[in-house]
């Protein structure tokens, strides 16, 4: 029965995918709870977290500033077209204010970070696999969950919320370039209508949103980066998976987090 | 009265999805004894070793040093179970991140016994001494070094604080005969000089006749065999004489 044949191995193939998918997400919680748990007890490695601040955070800088001006700037273009049509001009600052800082800065500043810390992080943790760093670690009595992951998820954590306010400023500072000398706003008006506009709930939301973001870049370089296969394709894959899964969790993740925020 | 074995297994084993590495490993360390483990590629050497140290767990049968039995042990008692160990890794396995001295003195430098830095790198700088490197060494990062250096490094990182229990994974591979024979040497010297425990795997027989005191052979996750060093040449056993005198032909299986 060539037929039944078939649909056997489809139902199989269907059920070992979820089996995998379940697997795989018990293994990710449960890794997070471990990681999670160990940034709260001691030891602690303030150096460690120093390091990770200045990697993830303070080197990131310049991908999510530039990311943000020209975001900010395009917005602003967008909006004058679009808003034109039913003059509605005088809208681009509060929009570019309310888009930058709801969405746009903290889910392509995260976008961008995925793409630099957690290809980086789970790069280096893979090589540390293959060559037995992690396993060195173990044998030098120290947790690696606490050693090596502890620290980057609460860098990433705390710095992403920083970027994106950055960020924030900065395309909101794109807007207000094209504004002025694209689009014959008034710059005093320009800034005056973004102050009045913007509540700190858009901020702060935004904010928030980073911060998960951040946990989700660091959690999937750490995750992908210690469970990594052998040799350079086995951490080339790692890398890629983390990038991938990043990208995909943050996306989702902005749009459970969008409708706790705000309600339709 | 019998003495404790430092370490002992019991019928260990452990399997990887269909692949059973080990199937019943029964082997005993006695303390300040070197025991090298011998066997091909592949047959479950490091995986032993990883059982004993906790990285892997075994699917079976009980693993005790000092007597008491290591399973499942966490946190403080696995701290306090892991002071017990230094390891040499095949490739050394250096934090790349950090210099020679902090790679030396990581132990020195973290949890319970932590030291004052001044302290730690003057610490590191004898032992580095010890294994033959100078303090120059000290400050440069592990990539900067030769493979022979980087050896002499992880043996270093090993001892710093000072075990009771080394271990050394494959410690001349991918060494050339001249510096392979000057590790061997530091090894048997510091093992002695140290009266620690060692275990060394291998499959370089002028380690194993350098190095060991008792030899146990494994082949198919079980060992074959285990007697003095000085009875390699003389045992009838199959397996220890075909690996010893590198035979194609014998109850290993060599695939061409």
């Amino acid at each position: 029965m060539p037929i039944l044949k078939a649909l056997h191995g489809f139902v199989a193939s269907i059920g070992a995918t979820v089996i995998w998918l379940c697997q795989a997400t018990g293994s990710l919680s449960l890794f997070a709870a471990s990681g999670l748990s160990h940034v709260f007890r001691p030891p602690y490695y303030p150096g460690e977290i120093g390091r990770q601040i200045m990697r993830i955070g303070y080197f990131s800088l310049p991908v999510v500033g530039m990311t943000a001006l020209f975001t900010g700037g395009a917005l602003a273009l967008q909006i004058f077209a679009g808003g034109s049509r039913f003059n509605a001009e005088s809208v681009v600052p509060s929009i570019v204010a309310i888009g930058m800082t709801r969405e746009l800065g903290p889910v392509l500043g995260g976008l961008m970070v995925a793409g630099r810390v957690s290809a980086s992080i789970a790069a280096e943790l893979g090589t540390m696999r293959v060559t037995e760093q992690i396993d060195a670690l173990s044998t030098l009595s120290t947790n690696p969950m606490k050693y090596l992951v502890a620290p980057r998820l609460l860098a990433a954590t705390l710095t992403m919320p920083i970027l994106a306010f950055i960020g924030d400023v900065i395309g909101i500072m794109g807007g207000f370039l094209v504004g002025v000398s694209r689009l014959d706003f008034n710059a005093t008006t320009y800034i005056k209508t973004t102050w009045d506009f913007l509540e700190a709930g858009d901020v702060t939301s935004g904010l928030i949103k980073a911060a998960v973001f951040g946990f989700i870049i660091a959690m999937m370089g750490c995750y992908q980066g210690y469970h990594s296969g052998r040799g350079a394709q086995g951490v080339g894959r790692a890398t890629t998976n983390a990038v991938v899964t990043a990208s995909i969790l943050i996306l989702a993740t902005n749009y459970v987090l969008t409708e706790a925020l705000f309600p339709a | 009265m019998s003495q404790t074995a430092k370490i002992e297994m019991l019928g260990v084993q452990k399997r990887f999805g269909e692949n059973r590495v080990l199937r019943g490993v029964d082997l005993s360390v006695a303390p300040s004894e070197s025991m090298v483990i011998i066997g091909g590629s592949g047959t479950g050497k490091s995986v032993t070793l990883k059982c004993i140290l906790g990285l892997m767990t075994p699917d079976g049968g009980e693993i005790k040093v000092d007597g008491e039995n290591v399973a499942g042990k966490r946190g403080a008692a696995r701290e306090a179970l892991l002071d017990k160990f230094g390891m040499l890794f095949q490739g050394g396995a250096l934090f790349d991140s950090l210099l020679v001295w902090q790679n030396v003195a990581f132990r020195l430098l973290q949890g319970k016994r932590k030291l004052p830095k001044d302290e730690a790198r003057a610490i590191a700088i004898e032992k580095l001494r010890r294994v033959g490197l100078k303090e120059d060494a000290a400050d440069l990062f592990p990539a900067e070094l030769s493979g022979g250096m980087q050896k002499r490094v992880g043996l270093a990182r090993a001892i710093a604080a000072e075990p009771e229990i080394i271990f050394f994974d494959e410690p001349t591979t991918g060494l050339d005969p001249i510096m392979a024979d000057v590790i061997n040497d530091l090894i048997r010297e510091i093992v002695v000089e140290m009266g620690a425990t060692a275990v060394t795997i291998t499959h370089d027989m002028t380690s194993v006749r350098k190095i060991a005191d008792k030899v146990a052979m494994i082949h198919e996750g079980v060992i074959q065999w285990t007697g003095p060093v000085g009875e390699i040449d003389t045992t009838d056993n199959a397996y220890v004489h075909q690996f010893v005198n590198g035979l194609a032909e014998g109850p290993i299986e060599a695939i061409r």
